[in-house]
């Protein structure tokens, strides 16, 4: 299942960050994951909410530049190479990793893995095919 | 050189000054009543319009902006109903929203009367071929031409703009004496007139250029290279179209309008009148318009007046070429810099980049600094850092390629850029306060 992201323009000044998690909070949407790429003028914070369409509102309500884009959720088995056999899997696909980052959720024994890729709707079909396991919001712990 | 409306065009300068009043009065009470706009501006100043008696009033009341029509777009600054506007045109502008103007009938028979004017003043009447090279259409520049040329009674040829090639064989085929177009047109009809050499061959005598600026050095050239007088017109679509003020023969100025234009110089910054003659944003009331009327209008061309009497005979005050806008003129490095090319570099890179940006300019080490801030859109914005430093490299690659100036470009959360009056704030100069 795809999962919906919700993608925030955040410029880099004091906080601007808290800012946001208390809209969310104010509005009782739950984050689940969160991820931060950043440089040193802005930065993108990446959030995976329970309801990411009323993110989007509520945070473009207050001016603040919001995108939602799908990315999918790996299930990594805890042991040596798995990871290295996924990347591989979706490589010779020609499918592209643009960026990844880790969530703590239920799924025993795996790490849970976030995940950009450049197509994300083949990347789901052909790890399903694979049975790599792909997991989805609610199997994620809240943050 | 004929005077087309002698009797108004050579007013004595009190008559003028009195009938400015009578209009001004009319004005402001019609707008009060039609303008919703205009009318809490004029409350938000304690201002009735009986407190309006006349020219020396003026100063009292409050200015209006670009900003106000796009605000208001597209007929929300119109006073009178629909039903008596008969025409509207449109301009982009340099900041991409279009604006919208409308005119009565009446208005349209002022504008012609302006444009027939200054036809008159390069030497055209009846007998003359006025060919008109400026754009048909939205744009204000081709009809307004054409329906001065209509009023005058000369034969018009409505070449519109393009195709340049028939353009020359239309002029010698059709024996055009008075050309209008923009001035780098003009030019460029030059050029290809000596490549094709038939300057010859040409009946041209006058030509009325305008709708961008040119310089005297630019006249000469195009003087020499079509065998013409080139006259300079000024207008702007806000308060009518060419013909706000015209050239005379003396090619010493633009004469106002003065029957239909009210101008004033204030200085930019503190929005106070200045003493005649002195240099300053140059600002319009239009005091018969119906349709689309505006008071003190700050058009941020920069200019000074001249109220001497010219030797053409006519009492017009006369304006000088605007030398630039009033957010005007950096110096970064010893390269000159005008905000509205950045503006353009902004709006050159198309569609999804916004043109609200601003410009800090600041001196570390004894260098000068130049930092470009853009808002960020909904649009720009993908969820990677490569793909925003993608946009940041490329305004920063345009800038430096338009300007030979290296600058930092940071894309910013939007509305963060300050506003003063609903207009952003483009310029901070750090430097100033060393
Ligand atoms: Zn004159």
């Amino acid at each position: 299942m795809l999962i919906k992201q919700v993608s925030v323009f955040l410029e880099n000044k004091s906080g601007k960050l808290s800012e946001i998690i208390s809209i969310l909070g104010e509005n009782h949407i739950d984050i689940s994951a969160l991820s931060m790429a950043d440089t040193a003028d802005y930065g993108v914070l990446r959030l995976i909410v329970d309801n990411p369409e009323k993110a989007e509102k509520v945070l473009k309500q207050q001016e603040i530049i919001v995108k939602v884009t799908n990315v999918i959720g790996v299930a990594i088995n805890d042991g040596p190479g798995d990871l290295a056999k996924i990347l591989k899997i979706l490589k010779d696909n020609s499918l592209s990793v643009e960026y990844m980052y880790a969530c703590v959720g239920k799924i025993e024994n795996s790490a849970l893995v976030v995940m950009k890729n450049n197509d994300p709707e083949k990347a789901l079909d052909i790890l399903s095919k694979e049975h790599v396991p792909t997991f989805d919001v609610k199997d994620i712990y809240r943050v | 050189m004929a005077i087309y409306q002698k009797h108004i065009e050579c007013m004595p300068r009190q008559e003028i000054k009195k009938l400015q009043s009578e209009r001004l009065v009319w004005q402001v009470k019609r707008m009060y009543e039609n303008v919703e706009l205009f009318r809490q501006r004029m409350d938000e100043k304690g201002l009735k319009p009986e407190d309006i008696k006349g020219v020396e009033d003026l100063s009292k009341l409050p200015f209006s902006y670009k900003q106000d029509l796009r605000d208001y777009y597209p007929y929300g600054l119109f006073a009178v109903p629909m039903k008596e506007i008969k025409r509207v045109h449109a301009s982009s502008g340099t900041t991409g929203k279009q604006i919208v103007v409308g005119y009565t009938q009446k208005d349209l028979e002022m504008w012609a009367d302006c444009m027939a004017r200054q036809i008159s003043a390069t030497g055209g009447d009846e007998n003359s071929f006025v060919q008109i090279s400026y754009g048909y259409g939205l744009f204000t520049g081709g009809l307004g031409a054409h329906d001065g040329a209509t009023r005058i009674g000369a034969t018009v040829i409505p070449t519109s703009s393009g195709n340049t090639q028939r353009q020359i064989q239309t002029m010698v085929d059709f024996g055009s004496t008075i050309l209008c177009c923009t001035p780098s047109y003009a030019m460029y009809l030059g050029e290809a007139i000596e490549e094709m050499g038939v300057k010859d061959k040409l009946k041209l005598k006058a030509g009325i250029f305008g709708a961008e600026p040119w310089t005297e050095d630019m006249r000469a050239a195009i003087e020499e290279k079509l065998g013409i007088k080139a006259y300079d017109v000024y207008g702007l679509s806000e308060i009518m179209g060419p013909g706000v003020s015209y050239e005379c023969e003396e090619q010493k100025g633009m004469h106002v309008n003065e029957d239909m234009f009210i101008p004033e110089i204030i200085d930019p910054d503190t929005g106070e009148v200045l003493p005649e003659g002195e240099s300053g944003e140059l600002v319009f009331t239009t005091i018969t318009k119906e349709g689309f009327p505006l008071i003190r209008y700050r058009t941020r061309d920069i200019c000074s007046l001249n109220y001497e009497q010219c030797k053409c005979g006519r009492t017009f005050v006369r304006m000088n070429k605007p030398t630039g806008r009033s957010d005007d003129m950096l110096i970064i490095r010893g390269v000159n810099v005008f905000p509205s090319q950045i503006e353009e570099v902004l709006l050159r890179i198309g569609g999804d980049v916004t043109p609200n940006y601003q410009i800090i300019v600041g001196r570390e080490n004894n260098t000068d600094t130049l930092d470009v801030q853009v808002e960020m859109s909904d649009k720009i914005f993908a969820d990677d850092v490569k793909s925003i430093e993608l946009v940041e490299r490329k305004i920063k690659d345009q800038i430096r390629s338009v300007l030979g100036l290296g600058a930092k470009v940071t894309l910013v959360a939007p509305k963060t850029i300050q506003r003063s009056e609903g207009k952003a704030k483009r310029v901070i100069d750090t430097r100033k306060l060393h």
